[in-house]
């Protein structure tokens, strides 16, 4: 079928949109490269000098290790609940699902700044209780970033679910399967390319989650995106460009490839 | 059921109860009463940045949609390459952490930033632009990281649109700037709606890129709450801006929900 494609209007307010967007990423490459000790466009002389300050300084990798650590351990936790989650939803149905997924979608919905005070509340109440889960912990920031992520994670699984066709789960119901089998030999293997999309969301949030991490944590538990915080808040430190242009180098790639990867797929 | 209770069994304990024990702060610290939530509403300093908040996520909504709109019409009428490049010019910003993003406007507007130091070298300036550190930078970096999230719901009902009703609109005599003005928009107006409220609630609970771009001269209702939590310790009055915000964003979720509900959860039911 014949369609119009977007004139150049469209076009033109397209394309100032896009450098809108790509700008501030292209900005950081050039400020990286500064000699100044300061946020400055390097004047002459380029110099490597904040990259070596990544290798240089062990609170850079110590917090790269300690933000992966809790990325895969809050991803894992946090897709292993939702997926038990939907699951239970999709094959029972309950009276009240919208009312269950609703409240489990909450911390997505809730301002950050309200989900940061109340994890702040549990953790600083916790501390007392069992003070390796508490305030400025590592497990801690795991317990807070899975309450986080979750419904991110019970999202892209009901999405996944609502593709499947109930027909092919009445069948193996008909044939004599239990729910567990059901559950693990029907269901999952069909959305487990959504389950996976889960996980891998879950780990992203997690990764740079800046908002809530920020309450509940001080001096012990530093990730990355708290380190570059201080880098950004306190004093402008032209390492958080160095840091940046390596973050924005490995999304933008990753994309570029998955997006080659699609293609590839596409056409037989 | 069964496996619905470990989730539930968190966030219950985790996240509800918690919640409650905020709501407790708002009404006991420092005494009993509704002195906090009297306070919110009559203390000069704290309207004033009500009001701030208010009219810096009104100018984001409005400027964040109608971006997202141009970009998202690309994106789902262009041609593969076109469509490619939007995609692509959506997805990066999208995946990249709040606090890159902001930092990312501080090397460009900052004064010894890109858009300073050129304008300088070029002679146009003597003395650097104030870019950031205001209200301006931050509603430049609020526009800058919402956009991607305005355009998901705005694509989503541009996908929808049968491309038939536009040809025979064309075909009764209709130029396609009138096609666009009185039939596309208007098809598409319940995701510009869903987008406009995602993009006011996000906005509304902002605190990274206000912190950030703000530099402590636009403090938005957000940062009034970390303020008020670890700078002069006042939880009674943090607590009670939260629940506020709780309320307001209830409100406007059930207006998101009755307009536009996400296809996921009209499909779960």
């Amino acid at each position: 079928m014949r369609r119009e494609r977007p004139g150049r209007a469209a076009l033109a307010a397209a394309i100032v949109v896009a450098i809108f967007l790509l700008l501030p990423l292209l900005a950081v490459v050039p400020i990286s490269f500064t000699p100044a000790r300061f946020l400055s466009m390097p004047r002459g002389s380029w110099s490597l000098v904040h990259y070596r300050e990544l290798i240089d300084n062990p609170d850079w990798g110590a917090s790269v290790l300690l933000s992966l650590r809790i990325g895969v351990l809050s991803s894992l936790l946090a897709t292993v609940l939702a997926t038990l989650f939907a699951l239970g939803i999709w094959m029972t149905r309950p009276r009240m699902a919208a009312l269950l997924v609703g409240f489990v979608l909450l911390p997505m919905v809730v301002p950050p700044i309200v989900s940061a005070m109340t994890l702040y509340f549990l953790l600083t109440g916790l501390s007392q209780l069992a003070p390796l889960l508490g305030y400025d912990t590592w497990p801690g920031v795991v317990l807070a970033h899975v309450v986080m992520i979750a419904p991110f994670a019970v999202l892209l699984i009901l999405v996944a679910l609502a593709g499947v066709d109930r027909r092919i789960d009445l069948a193996a119901r008909g044939c004599g399967a239990t729910a567990t089998q059901r559950a693990l030999r029907v269901i999952l293997p069909n959305i487990w390319f959504g389950v996976l999309m889960a996980a891998l969301l879950s780990f992203v949030l997690s990764w740079e989650e800046i908002g809530v991490t920020l309450f509940i944590t001080s001096v012990n538990a530093i990730t990355l995106p708290r380190l570059m915080w201080m880098g950004v808040h306190d004093n402008v430190d032209p390492a958080i460009a160095a840091v940046s242009v390596l973050l924005i180098a490995i999304t933008t790639l990753a994309l570029i490839g998955r997006m080659m990867f699609q293609r590839a797929d596409a056409s037989p | 059921m069964l496996l619905t209770a470990p989730l539930l069994a968190l966030l219950l304990l985790a996240y509800a109860l918690p919640f409650l024990g905020v709501v407790r702060w708002s009404v006991t610290l420092p005494q009993p009463g509704w002195s906090q939530y009297i306070r919110l509403v009559s203390d000069p300093l704290a309207l004033s940045v009500l009001i701030r908040t208010f009219r810096i996520c009104t100018l984001v909504t409005v400027s964040a949609t109608a971006a997202a709109y141009a970009l998202a019409y690309v994106w789902v009428r262009g041609t593969p390459l076109q469509r490619r490049l939007a995609e692509l010019c959506i997805l990066i910003p999208f995946w990249i952490s709040v606090l890159t993003r902001a930092f990312g406007w501080l090397a460009l507007l900052s004064s010894r930033g890109l858009v300073n130091t050129w304008l300088q070298q070029l002679g146009i300036l003597a003395e650097p632009l104030t870019l950031v550190r205001n209200e301006f930078g931050v509603i430049v970096g609020m526009t800058h990281f919402l956009i991607p999230f305005a355009v998901f719901p705005i694509a989503s009902a541009m996908r929808a649109v049968d491309g038939r009703v536009l040809l025979a609109a064309r075909g009764l005599g209709a130029s396609p700037l009138r096609v666009f003005w009185r039939i596309f928009v208007p098809m598409t107006l319940p995701g510009i709606i869903g987008a406009a409220l995602i993009v006011f609630v996000f906005a509304l609970g902002f605190f990274i890129t206000p912190a950030i771009l703000g530099g402590g001269h636009s403090v938005m209702v957000a940062e009034l709450v970390y303020l008020h939590m670890f700078q002069s310790p006042d939880w009674g009055l943090g607590a009670a801006i939260s629940v506020m915000l709780v309320a307001v964003v209830g409100v406007l979720m059930a207006l998101l929900w009755r307009f536009a509900r996400p296809p996921a959860l009209r499909a779960s039911r």
